[in-house]
This record gives structure tokens, sequence and C-alpha cells, in this order.
């Protein structure tokens, strides 16, 4: 892995914070009076207004509409996407005094801030920073959960879970089954830094969730904003299986809502349906979510036609029934992710909904996603699949 | 400033007598020391101006001439031993004192498992298991740590650990069990043979994947340090296993984060087919261990054919790694007399000759029988009616994991997470379905209804 681009990204990460003047607590979270709608990185970054057009990053490609305020959990408070991880993380630590939170920079806060304040608060022994090595990180967090410890490991970028492919794969999947249930590591919980950010370039950008989808016994999670991060985080903390939870690192600052500041779960392995229609299902996950309600509401405008949209959360074991369902009603499906198409997770959901729903399927299924090449620098916005390409797509799917 | 600099003169003149007494950490930091002195009295006695290094990487005085640093694999760390080929005592001060039934059990647990070994691998001859790695020379680096141990300490091996497991009172049923993947193996015969695991004996279940259990060792280490009770973790692998790098990752955790962690590797000479020379150029496995991290003022390399060291000097260290919250390295100097696994014909890579000096004239239960020979704790008569009992035990235990079940075909589908996924129910279904349908071409009876 590559330290010189980590430690500039976290300087980089370190300069945002302190220019933009947020101070993050944790017990209260206070974002300031951005805008609650369609928050965009580039109004966020106030170091980047001052410099000139052609040195502007590009701007954000989707819009960040804020969830309805969840009122059956109790008092919420806002919150962007790292103040929601660092809230999950916090009733964690509270109520669980086993659980250990480690990795690359997580003791002073985190290159991205999720763990600011939790180390002062429960101690040096319960937030620690680690060696520079993904292997050991993945592998002492197994060891850690195989003893009866809830870990939960910060992987720095998901660009970086490579070298801890081996640990994830061959051991923390397939250490209760190979055991005969004599031992497991379901107290493990690997997060990690996901997805395109404008100006990540090859490793700090990736999605590499479509290769952690063709491993039984790890579930993948991916949430699109800060409830259901706060939830999903917490269910895979809870969970008995080793779990992988990427973050959007474009949403870490951009989204912005109400959470409850109370823990609560969201169940994994269920899909959620955002909007009904019933010409077109549309499927994605994480930041994607935000660019197909987009492409949802021009359909509707432009087209009039009525978009399902679905966020699939869960990639792995993923939720075959509601997306099933959709597509049995509406007849026409668009998978959209940011990650290569060739071995991409929508090629499983395609293959799936193509048996499931032959006689109900009146278009071919689409695929909108990353090109096959690694993911690049400054062709980034001619790159990633965005709502033209989605759109598209719809219109295609509907006059086939 | 003058104090100082006499202090480091006193260390120059005294580096030889304190290197004798002090363990090799500090000796080498004293010799770094003195080697800089005599080079300031060379050139410049005394300089009040000096100018300390501030860097924060690393704590050091400066030198002022440019001088590799010679790793010395000729004299390597000294391989520490208790008694010599024939079973006598060399340095009685360090005799570990061991009662008879203590060392009548350490030597029938390694002559058991050397007739489990013997009668497994025949098996596997006659295609009657499917994979085998004896443990043929290293019985004494598993009985001898073993032993040593809290039972309670957790456990975590590569794959030719055996004995620590029949030390611990695994039944000869399991064993059988495991390799026969019966209905009594605990791990539901998922895994290949030798792949153990008991949960009641804190011995984390083996995979193959080398090293991998390194870094986990550490992980365990630090939740059992928080725990606060005690407990320690061994954490077994050969030599080859360190080339990877979990055991680079393993090492440095468990210094910078303070795990109380026994690493002990077995030093076998080979890695399947690699000699240890196109393994590392270092000395050893003991050396990488201490220019990686500190391990502690002790670092030694054991004889651990002479088994009964590794009784005397485990527990102080285990009592140290606990109390401490270190990691420290065992790294024992051992030979594989059999082949590496029974895939393996270990004569296309090295001689006769060499598998026939360690299996006749060093091998630590032959070793121990001189021991307790000259005791007259054993008689040629004890060995045969030991060897006669032990080879009915086993004989048993073989002949009844034989005729058992493999297990039920569901279990092919539970445990790949806690709970059985909606996903993983359908595809049961469907196995069965089909089974069902074409009945005659599956092993149907050989498997638990």
């Amino acid at each position: 892995t590559d330290t010189s681009t980590r430690a500039t990204m976290a300087a980089a990460a370190r300069f945002l914070l302190r220019g933009a003047g947020l101070k993050a607590s944790i017990a209260n979270v206070n974002i300031g009076d951005q805008s609650l709608f369609g928050i965009t990185l580039l109004r966020l970054s106030p170091n980047c207004s001052s410099q000139t057009k052609t040195q502007r990053r590009n701007a954000a490609h989707f819009s960040y509409h804020p969830d309805p305020v969840p009122t059956e959990y109790g008092p919420t408070t806002k919150m962007n996407l790292f103040q929601s991880v660092t809230s999950a993380l916090d009733n964690t630590l509270a109520s669980d005094p086993t659980a250990v939170i480690f990795g690359e920079d997580v003791a002073f806060g985190g290159v991205f801030r999720c763990t600011v304040g939790l180390r002062d608060k429960y101690g040096k022994d319960r937030v620690f920073n680690t060696p520079l090595c993904e292997q050991g990180i993945v592998g002492f967090g197994i060891g850690a959960a195989v003893a009866g410890a809830t870990a939960i490991a910060e992987i720095q970028f998901a660009d970086y879970i490579y070298p801890a492919f081996d640990q994830i794969v061959n051991e923390a999947a397939k250490y209760r089954y190979r055991s005969g249930n004599l031992f497991d590591c379901g107290n493990l919980t690997i997060r990690a830094p996901w997805g395109c950010v404008g100006h990540g370039s090859l490793y700090h950008s990736q999605s590499p969730e479509a290769f952690f989808a063709h491993c039984p016994g790890i579930k993948v999670v991916i949430p699109r904003g800060p409830v259901q991060c706060k939830g999903l985080l917490l269910s895979c903390i809870a969970d008995q299986n080793p779990c992988i939870f990427f973050e959007p690192k474009i949403l870490y600052r951009a989204a912005v809502e109400q959470v409850p500041t109370e823990a609560y779960t969201i169940p994994l392995s269920q899909a959620e349906v955002i909007q009904e229609g019933s010409d077109v299902t549309l499927v994605a996950w994480g930041t994607q979510i935000h660019v197909l309600r987009e492409v949802a509401n021009m359909a509707q405008e432009k087209l009039g036609v009525s978009c399902e949209l679905i966020d699939l959360q869960t990639i792995l074991p993923w939720d075959t029934e509601t997306v099933c369902k959709s597509v049995a009603k509406t007849g026409r499906l668009l998978i959209s992710h940011e990650a290569p198409i060739t071995g991409g997770f929508a090629a499983e959901i395609s293959s799936t909904v193509q048996e499931e729903c032959f006689l109900n399927l009146e278009a071919p299924i689409a695929r909108v996603c990353g090109y096959d090449t690694p993911f690049p620098h400054i062709f980034e916005p001619f790159y990633i699949p965005d709502k033209w390409k989605c759109f598209d797509a719809v219109k295609k799917l509907i006059s086939y | 400033m003058a104090t100082l600099n006499s202090i480091k003169n006193m260390y120059g003149i005294c580096s030889h007598v304190i290197r004798q007494t002090t363990g090799l950490r500090a000796a080498k930091l004293i010799q770094q020391r003195a080697f800089r002195v005599n080079g300031a009295l060379r050139q410049q006695p005394f300089d009040s101006s000096e100018e300390k290094p501030q860097f924060p990487g690393a704590s050091a005085e400066f030198i002022d001439h440019l001088e590799f640093i010679q790793p010395n694999v000729i004299s390597g760390i000294p391989v520490y031993r208790v008694m010599d080929r024939a079973g006598k005592i060399i340095n009685p001060s360090e005799d570990p004192q061991l009662s008879k039934e203590q060392v009548l059990n350490f030597y029938q647990k390694m002559t058991l498992l050397n007739t489990m070994d013997r009668i497994l691998y025949e098996s596997q001859r006659q295609g009657r298991i499917s994979f085998y790695m004896t443990n043929y020379g290293e019985e004494g680096t598993h009985i001898g740590s073993a032993a040593a141990l809290d039972p309670r300490d957790l456990v975590f091996g590569q794959y030719r650990e055996a004995g620590v497991l029949m030390y611990r009172g695994f039944p000869l049923d399991l064993f059988m069990a495991q390799c026969y993947a019966n209905v009594d193996d605990l791990g539901k015969g998922r895994q290949m043979p030798v792949h153990y695991g008991s949960k009641d004996l804190n011995f984390v279940t083996i995979s193959s994947p080398l090293a991998t259990q390194i870094p986990q060792a550490a992980g365990a280490a630090y939740a059992a340090k928080r725990e606060n009770t005690n407990r320690a973790v061994i954490c077994y692998f050969g030599e080859g296993a360190a080339s990877e790098g979990d055991a680079h990752a393993g090492f440095n955790f468990s210094a910078t984060l303070e795990c109380p962690l026994i690493f002990f590797c077995r030093n076998n000479g080979y890695a399947i087919s690699t000699p240890t020379n196109e393994q590392y150029r270092g000395d050893g496995i003991g050396k990488t261990g201490s220019t990686l991290f500190c391990l502690g003022s002790r670092q030694l390399a054991f004889n651990l054919n002479n088994r009964s060291v590794c009784v005397r000097c485990e527990p102080r260290i285990l009592c140290r790694a606990v109390a401490e919250n270190q990691p420290f390295l065992i790294e024992a100097m051992t030979h594989r007399i059999g082949h590496h696994s029974t895939s393996d014909d270990s004569s296309a890579y090295r001689s006769v000759d060499e598998v026939n000096y360690w299996d006749k004239q060093d091998h630590p239960i032959s070793r121990l029988r001189h021991y307790m020979t000259a005791r007259s704790w054993w008689s040629e008569e004890d060995e045969r009616s030991w060897r006669k009992q032990s080879r009915k035990m086993v004989m048993e235990a073989f002949e009844k994991a034989e005729k058992r079940h493999k297990p039920h075909p569901d279990l092919m589908f539970s445990d790949v997470y806690e709970e059985m996924t909606p996903n993983l129910v359908k595809q049961k279904e469907a196995m069965w379905r089909h089974v069902q349908q074409y009945k005659e071409h599956y092993p149907l009876d050989a498997y638990a209804k």
C-alpha cells in the first residue's frame, strides 16, 4: 500500500476539518448551517472555492436527499455520515466492554474523523493504532473475535483491503464452517471507506464488493446515508458473522440528516424499496442510490415513466425476494454500480432475476456500471455511471 | 556530560562482562554503544558540544564513519540444551527435576503419538484415509511445550502439533474421527485430515493456509490481556511459514500492542522440499524476531529434540509473557524425519543418511528413553508392554472410526453463517431433490441418515 498518498489524504482530511471549523462531539453533533438539500462536496470544502475554475475538483455527481426523520428510535441529532459512524461506535463501546476499535490512525480520530473522541472517552486499550499492515489488522481482529472480544477493524481505504484478502476469504469467512462451529469470528466487523470521491484515482476510489460477494461466510453491507449507516453498522457489529461494512466516503460530509442518538439496528439482507413505481425497477447501493433517485425523477418528468427505486443495502447475502417481487411487477430492471461491469455484482442480480422472473421480463436487464478499466484520475466524470448514462438506459428499457 | 562519557567508557570496558550476564538484546545495545565509544576515542576523545540524534524513529547515537552491521550467521544464537544425546543432564543447575510420573507421562504421550502416526500413515498408503502428516522427530517440541502451558492457554497451531492435543488429553477416537471425517468428528467432516480442533482443550482448529494463525494469535492474546484472566496464547509455526507476510504482521503487532504471547517456531530444516538456505539467509527465525521487534532480554534457540529442555525453560518465559504482556519467541531446532506429508516423497530432495542420523542417533523419544533408563524408571519389559498396549489402543480407535458413518450431508450447508440463509436453504433442498432422483449415483449408504 502507498503510504505517501495515504498520508496526503490524511493531511487533506485534517485540513478540510480545520478549514470547515467543524468540531465533532460524540454526544451532540452539530453540523452548522449548511443546506439540508443537495449538499455537495464542493460546497463543504471551503478551500476549494478560492481556487480558479480549472483547478476545481469536479462537482459531485449526485445530490443528497435526507431520509425522513426516524421517529421510532427516540431523540435524533443532525449528523453527517462520519458522525453517524462515530455515534454507532460510541454506542457499541458504551454497551459492550469487550469491544475494541483498531486500525491505521484511528487513535487521533481517523483520517476521515470517524473515531474522533472515542479514545479519550473509552481508553487507549479500546481504541488504538496498529502497525501499518492490513493482513495484520484483519488477522488480529479475527483472533480477538475468536477469543470472545467484539473486534471492529478499520481498513483505511477499501482499495487497501486486498492485502487482507487471504485473512478475509480463507480465514474469517470459513472459521465457523471448518471448525464445525467450535470456533468462530462472528464478532468481527471490518469497516472501510469505499467508492469514488471525485479525485481519488486508482487507489482511493474502488468499490471491491463483488470480490467479496463470491465468498460464502461473510456479509457485505453498504449504506446510502447516515441513518442507514448507523443502523446497519450496529447490525453488523451485533451480527454473529464476520461483516465487511463499506462506507461511501463521498458521503462522509455530504450526507446530513437527523439520526437517532441511541442505538438501533436495521436488518441485514433486506433491501429497502425507497420509492414505489410501476414501469421500471432501479437497483443500486451506496452513493449510486442518490444518482438513481434523480434518474427516477428525470424519468417521471421527461418520459412519464414510473420507477421503483430499491436500495440493496446488503450485497451478501442479498435480498433476492424484494428485488424479484419488484421486477415481477414492473417487468424491467436496471442495475447500476460504480464498480467495473465484468464480474460486478450486477451480473449476479441480473442472472438471478432472469431465472426467477423470466416470464415477467419485457426487456433485457440493463447494467449501467463503471467501465472495465482501473478507476482513472482526470477522467472520473466520464468513467462513473452518472445520471445521464442511467437515464439513457431507462429510455432504452422503456422503448425496447 | 563528563559523567555521561565516563559511563559510556565504563560500558565499553565492561561490555564483555555484562554480555555474559545480560540477555542478547541488551548485549547488542551495549555492543553498539561500546563500538561508538571506541570510534570516538580514536578520533576525538572529548566533545562538550556533542549533538544527540533527535529522530523519532530510533534511539541511537551518531557515528562518524560508515559501517554496515554484519549479520552473524556463522556463529548464531546458541542452541540451549539440558541433556545430551545419551540422555545425560549436562548442567545440573538446569535440571528441571521432573518427577518420574511426569517423565513417564511425557514419554507415553510422545510414543503414543508416534504409534498413531505409523498406523495412520499406513492407512493413508492403503487408501483408507485421504491424507496424513506425521510428527516424526518433533514429538518433543509438542509434549515439552504443552507441558509448560496452563490448560487454559489458547493454542494456535499450524498442523504438525498433534502432540499438544495428545498431551491435553484429546481422545484417540477424536483424532481418528477427524482423519476419517466420520459422524464423531467435531469438525463435521469438512476439513482434510490432521486439521484438528478442540474447544474444550482450547486448541483452535487448524487451517491449511500457512501463517494466518500468527496475527490471529496476537489478536487473541490482546483479548486475553484485556480479560485480565492470566491466560497466555501460544502460536506454533514452521520455519517456512515464518517467511509469510502474516508472520511479519504477527510479530510486529504482538510487540507494539504488548500481547502475552509465545511464538513457537519449529525449525525442522525443510518446508516441503525447500531447505532453510532457500528460506532465509539470517540466523534462523530467532534472529528474524530480534531484528523485527524486541522480544525481551531472553532469546534462545532451544534444542527441543532434547525434550526436557522445554519443560525446564518454558514456564519461566510463559510467566513473563503473562506478567509483562510481552511476546516471546522460541525457536526449536529440530529435524523433520518423516516426509512432509503423504503426498510427498522426501527422498527426492534429501539423503537417506541425513534422515537416518536424526531417526537413529538424535531422536527426542530415544533420548528421553535413555534418561529414563539411566534412572531405572523404564525397562525393556516396560517398553515392550507399552508398545503393545499403545498399539492396541490405537488399533481399537482406528477400527472403530473406520466403521462409523460419514456425517449427514445436510451438514454441508450449516455453519457457513451462524444462521441458515434462505439461499442456502434453497440450495440444500435442490440438492436433495436431485440426489433423490439420481440416488444410485451418490454414496448415500456411507452417510448418516
